[in-house]
């Protein structure tokens, strides 16, 4: 093996072509797409050079604003409500439940693997108001209280959003965070056990410092899934109602192929990445320094 | 033992992964096939999916009047949902692989931007020399031309509609209503209803547009048929207060709650529905909807009971009641590239037998001139055709001048006027900003 992976050659063939096809199917766009940064216009009417017009537009846009208001709430809302159920449902399975979990891991750990088109579908008929009257609403009804437009009213639209974010993903955290209270040695419990520690103290100064690695890697990748939320929105609001569930990815999305302004989309999603990034190097610094002081 | 052709083999093998794999993948980028952009023997056609009038009267000519036409050069269709069409045209577009006759973008600006590349045949020029330019009606022709700002025709009429109120007469009747004149009697005539437990309008908020037609129907009224373009010039602003003053009036008719309950997600099959059914008792739509209205299935009312009233007249308003909203439904557009002969003979059979044959199958008004009008039309489709003969002038849609970000931008926006959840002044504002991003 050692002789393989010495052989430059072996290397090359090894890694050429996945090297080549990343390169092409990723790379290049990126590159290409940072070039549209500085253009304006489309595949039809051509392109023509306009410098960093496409920045200054991007920070005198009220919608752009707005997007990145609702991709942040968003992001920020979600991930506290994804890694806080699934750090919840770990302590379940670990403490509680333990050897007996498994049927409901399973259960709680089944809609992320349903497609997010489907899952949509059942939450607009859940939550339906006309012209047939959702489950939802029918239950308000039976207490007298009037059935209520979820998708036709901002704040109701991002909280159902939530709700179908957290429902479809807090099984997988579930799952990914009890794989790291599953490393925290059983002596160590007893013996904080034995030391009088239960409960929320037993959680609080053991369980919560010893799973900080697993939690934080939570919360990287729910922040970065939670920034880039686009099928769940086009599916379940498609942006609306006006554009109050809109974020940065629709937003892009919109301007390049329904607005055809090709540039001003790629500025958009230049933006985006920039973003991921900041939040990124947030969560990074802080896994550092947590853990060394854990 | 390593012979010196293996040797070379294992050289070239990572050259020959590359090649392989870059070929692979520039497969995959190139256009995708049957885009039909050259005359290769097909007529290729490409609509939406909602839109099953257009493929079928096609369909049905290639084995009639079509015949010779379909047999130098077969139809072959495809299509595209109509929320992403003007995305999917775009794209196919800029790799230059439209098809051969497709239905034109949606948003007239993006057509502009069609003609300005040059991509799109001028059917004026064309016609003539196919000596088939008298098949197109006047009216629609000059509609389709004030539409895209040009002198010449680009796309084909296939439909010829009028837009206004549409009313249950029996509703009317049993509340002591008549038709309204003026848009004070729609209002008045939306509060007795209201009051009898009759929920007055039935409307598409989900969708928009059939909320932001009535803004942009009572500015035509108000402040005269040129007032939209007024804007479209740069002359008048969106958020000027005379243009603020019709988005108020719908907005004042949303917070009064005469869309009815969950306005924003009612979409446009189920506002049909609910006029249909008898659950409201105006209905603001263009004629393309008498396809439903002559459906037994869908009319639990009765086509007979359906009455028709132009957008009322706005008292002291520049703008007349007999200026009547029109629109030529998604007309259809040819290709530049790949039109040769064999496409040329298919326009001309199309031009010369599409309304006749659209009108008798699905008694859907063209723009094209007729031949052998059916005898018997139904009774709402008589009135559409009464109603385009005795009209002086044609007004256009609100957003038919706006930039596609400002038609997107007040399409999404038009449901929360219905709602109440968004001032007139707001609205304008946002509209009148995407208009100004050009």
């Amino acid at each position: 093996m050692e002789r393989v992976l010495g052989d430059k050659r072996a290397i090359l063939i090894l890694l050429g072509p996945a090297l080549l096809v990343y390169s092409l199917i990723m790379l290049v766009p990126i590159v290409w797409s940072l070039g549209y940064t500085v253009l304006d216009g489309n595949p039809i009417v051509g392109f023509t050079f306009n410098g960093f017009d496409n920045f200054i537009k991007f920070f005198q846009d009220p919608a752009a604003f707005s997007a990145i208001w609702f991709t942040v709430r968003f992001a920020i809302v979600m991930t506290v409500l994804q890694v806080g159920a699934g750090f919840g449902l770990s302590l379940l399975y670990v403490f509680w439940l333990k050897r007996s979990s498994s049927a409901i891991r399973t259960i709680i750990f089944f809609p992320i693997v349903l497609p997010t088109v489907a899952v949509a579908l059942l939450f607009q008929r859940l939550f339906e108001a006309a012209p047939t009257t959702g489950p939802v609403n029918s239950f308000l009804n039976l207490f007298g209280i009037d059935s209520v437009d979820w998708f036709g009213t901002p704040d109701a639209s991002f909280w159902i959003l939530l709700l179908m974010g957290l429902w479809q993903s807090m099984g997988f955290y579930g799952v990914l965070l009890y794989a790291g209270l599953l490393d925290i040695p059983e002596e160590m419990l007893e013996s904080a056990r034995l030391d009088g520690a239960g409960g929320w103290k037993l959680i609080r100064t053991i369980v919560l410092p010893l799973s900080l690695p697993v939690l934080l890697s939570s919360l990287i990748f729910s922040i970065n899934g939670t920034l880039k939320v686009f099928d769940s929105v086009v599916a379940l609001t498609n942006g609306g109602p006006g554009n109050a569930t809109t974020p940065l990815t629709v937003y892009m999305f919109q301007t390049s192929f329904t607005y055809g302004q090709y540039g001003y989309g790629s500025t958009i999603a230049l933006m985006l990445t920039i973003l991921c990034l900041i939040f990124t190097i947030f969560i990074f610094r802080s896994t550092r320094r947590d853990v060394t002081k854990g | 033992m390593i012979t010196a052709p293996n040797s070379r083999l294992r050289r070239r093998a990572p050259l020959v992964a590359a090649l392989g794999a870059g070929a692979l993948l520039l497969t995959a980028c190139g256009p995708a096939g049957g885009g039909g952009s050259a005359d290769n023997g097909t007529f290729t056609y490409l609509g939406q999916t909602e839109n099953t009038t257009i493929i079928g009267t096609l369909t049905s000519l290639s084995t009639d009047q079509c015949a010779a036409e379909e047999k130098a050069a077969p139809l072959t269709a495809d299509k595209s949902a109509g929320p992403q069409f003007d995305q999917k045209l775009q794209l196919l577009a800029g790799q230059d692989a439209l098809s051969n006759m497709s239905m034109a973008a949606g948003t007239p600006s993006l057509m502009q931007q069609f003609i300005d590349a040059d991509q799109v045949v001028d059917l004026s020029a064309e016609l003539a020399e196919l000596g088939v330019a008298d098949k197109i009606l006047p009216a629609a022709e000059s509609t389709i031309k004030a539409l895209y700002g040009e002198d010449t025709l680009y796309s084909l009429p296939t439909e010829f509609n009028i837009e206004g109120f549409w009313y249950n007469k029996e509703i009317l009747a049993a509340n002591g209503i008549e038709a309204p004149a003026t848009w004070d009697d729609l209002v008045a005539a939306a509060e007795i209803l209201d009051g009898a437990g009759v929920q007055p309008f039935s409307a598409a908020g989900k969708d928009g547009w059939p909320i932001t037609r009535l803004v942009g129907d009572y500015i035509a009224r108000d402040l005269g048929p040129d007032a939209l373009k007024a804007v479209a010039d740069g002359d008048a602003k969106l958020t000027d207060p005379e243009y603020v003053k019709a988005a108020d009036e719908v907005a004042a008719l949303g917070e009064a709650g005469y869309f009815g309950e969950a306005i924003g997600s009612i979409d446009y099959n189920a506002s049909i529905n609910e006029f249909l059914t008898g659950k409201a008792a105006f209905f603001y739509m263009g004629s393309w909807a008498l396809a439903n209205f002559n459906d037994e299935a869908q009319n639990t009312i009765g086509a007979d009971n359906i009455g028709f009233a132009p957008f009322p007249a706005v008292d002291g308003g520049q703008g007349s009641i007999d200026q009547v909203p029109a629109n030529v439904g998604v007309p259809v557009m040819f290709a530049k590239k790949g039109f040769g002969e064999n496409q040329a003979a298919w326009l001309k059979c199309i031009v010369s037998n599409y309304g006749d044959a659209v009108l008798n199958e699905s008694g859907v008004v063209s723009g094209f001139a007729l031949d052998n009008p059916p005898a018997d039309l139904p009774e709402t489709t008589q009135i559409v055709q009464q109603q385009i003969q005795d009209a002086p002038s044609s007004i256009l849609w609100f957003e038919a001048l706006f930039t596609s970000k400002g038609t997107s931008v007040s399409q999404t926006n038009g449901g929360g006027l219905a709602s109440g959840s968004i001032s007139g002044a707001e609205f304008m504002k946002l509209v009148q900003a995407a208009n100004d991003e050009g």
